[in-house]
């Protein structure tokens, strides 16, 4: 029976060192198309979230093409991130072990992985930033419906938008912490980048991080 | 005649200016200004509902002065026309058909809509573009087209549903007070077209003590509840109103009672402003901290060696 978090094409190599396959090509041009909207839609929204940061509407072409582009730039995310969802949601769910990962935070931080129980492909941290984004995105893409004028001005109150405005922001904010949390945490954990580059990791970042899974994908073989 | 025509700071006849600029701004949206060079005499355009007929010379007004052409619409069965107001449409005359409880007559009341120029502008608060939307030192709240980005964030901030985007230019339109005629000396158009005297434009002071003068009289006539409707809850505003029931403005087509710059505006432009940059900043720097303090973590040569005898123990 196969493992609730091994997905299509996880797969271990033998060899000096030993390699695993992580992410398919697929899942990885789908990261980035998601990863690049993300980036784009931050960097228009936040142009218009604080005045300090309007200068950024010029990376856009101005104003009012930034107030144009950036719902569109929001559908393009949503449908990306609906594939990745589909791609990931299953090795994302909650199990015992992520608990035990949660209450020793503090080891995680310390690098302390010797105290922490084996996870699977993906680890508590992991799957709270799978989550959050999950949410926060749904919460976007209504939220931004909503306010996107253009085209659904007359569909709700201005009340209803002023409400809107609001969680729109607060759930960008957010989102864009979770993000720092995303690309921090692959910045920090050393050889977790050529997984979303080349598709690969080594045997020892998987025995490191998640040996549960490395310990699957052996025995599947 | 002396009791309807007030007399407006002397026209300037040399170096005259024909816009206000940058030494008259005390706001100016997403952004600041400097003390203003010169304080111009607070105005205020005073609209009497009691005299109003309903006529739309002021509509006409309107959309002459500013050049204006309103798509021709329908008759929907009301005299509202149009329905509301739009991007060509700065102001329209609202008709209520009000039975009055108290001596069941029915009373026509309308009222003209437009921009009420707060002294705390919503509009101007909630604008993300920096000089899209300007206040000057005679109380003016002006829209400055070539900043606007028509993201709507002005429609959200204010109290009274006034700005519309144009679906032609995606920009922001209102009721400009007719600055341009206000900064040569001239009253709005609406004003100047009203036959009965119902719109009066002067100092904001001469517009006070005229109204007092008119609330006087309307209760003189039984109208008790007459008065001025200045709101405080907005700073007050530049556009004032007589009503001869000023205790319940809502039934001049929901003219709201009590209007403020609702405090989710408040919240979203406040706090989360702040607050956001501040929690992002902090993931940034409590990351860059705890690298600089715990160092990479990095797979040691013990973690290759044990995937090896696993990968290859199974062979």
């Amino acid at each position: 029976m196969m493992a609730y978090d091994v997905e299509s094409g996880d797969q271990v190599h033998p060899g000096n060192p030993v390699t695993v396959d992580r992410y398919t090509g697929g899942a990885r041009i789908n990261h980035w198309i998601t990863a690049t909207c993300l980036v784009l839609l931050a960097l228009s929204g936040l142009a218009l979230f604080h005045p300090s940061l309007f200068f950024l509407t010029g990376l856009f072409g101005g104003g009012q093409l930034t107030r144009a582009i950036h719902p569109w730039l929001g559908v393009i995310l949503f449908f990306s991130f609906a594939g990745l969802f589909i791609r990931f949601w299953k090795a994302n769910l909650w199990k015992a072990e992520d608990g035990t990962w949660m209450a020793r935070l503090r080891d995680v931080m310390t690098a302390r992985e010797d105290r922490l129980p084996e996870v699977g492909k993906y680890n508590a941290g992991q799957k709270v930033v799978f989550w959050s984004m999950s949410i926060l995105i749904i919460v976007l893409i209504c939220s931004g419906l909503l306010i996107w004028d253009q085209y659904f001005a007359q569909y709700s109150t201005v009340e209803t938008k002023r409400f809107a405005v609001l969680i729109h922001a607060l759930a960008a904010v957010t989102i864009i912490c979770v993000w720092i949390v995303h690309v921090y945490a692959a910045i920090w954990v050393r050889g977790t980048i050529g997984a979303m580059t080349r598709g690969q990791v080594t045997g020892g970042w998987a025995w490191r991080h998640h040996r549960k899974w490395l310990r699957e994908l052996v025995g599947k073989r | 005649m002396a009791n309807f025509e007030y007399v407006l700071p002397p026209a300037p006849t040399t170096n005259v200016k024909t816009l206000y600029g940058q030494e008259d701004m005390v706001r100016r949206s997403a952004s600041s200004v400097p003390a203003p060079a010169r304080q111009l005499t607070p105005v205020a355009k005073l609209i009497d509902v009691s005299k109003c007929i309903g006529c739309k010379a002021c509509q006409v007004a309107c959309l002459e002065w500013n050049d204006m052409h309103q798509e021709i619409g329908y008759n929907h069965g009301v005299y509202d026309n149009p329905l509301d107001l739009t991007p060509e449409s700065f102001t329209v005359m609202r008709y209520t058909e009000w039975v009055n409880p108290e001596t069941k007559n029915l009373e026509w009341l309308i009222r003209k809509d437009g921009c009420m120029h707060c002294a705390d502008p919503g509009c101007l608060k909630a604008c993300p573009a920096p000089g899209a939307i300007v206040q000057y030192s005679n109380g003016i709240v002006d829209f400055d087209h070539d900043k606007c980005i028509g993201c709507g964030y002005c429609i959200k901030g204010c109290p009274f549903n006034i700005p519309r985007i144009s679906q032609v230019d995606n920009k922001a339109y209102k009721c400009t007070l007719c600055s341009d005629r206000v900064a040569v000396g001239q009253g709005p158009a609406c004003a100047k077209a009203c036959p009965t005297h119902a719109i009066v434009f002067g100092t904001k002071d001469e517009m006070k003590q005229h109204a007092e003068a008119r609330i006087k009289d309307l209760k003189s006539r039984g109208f008790a509840n007459a008065g001025l409707y200045d709101p405080p809850g907005v700073g007050g505003t530049h556009v004032m109103y007589v009503l001869h029931h000023a205790d319940q403005p809502q039934i001049y087509a929901n003219l709201p009672k009590d209007p403020r710059i609702s405090p989710i505006v408040e919240l979203w432009k406040g706090m989360t402003k702040y607050a956001g940059l501040a929690a992002m900043g902090a993931f940034a720097v409590i990351g860059l901290l705890h690298h600089v303090v715990t160092g990479a973590n990095r797979v040691s040569q013990d973690d290759e060696e044990n995937a090896k005898r696993l990968a290859g123990g199974r062979r």
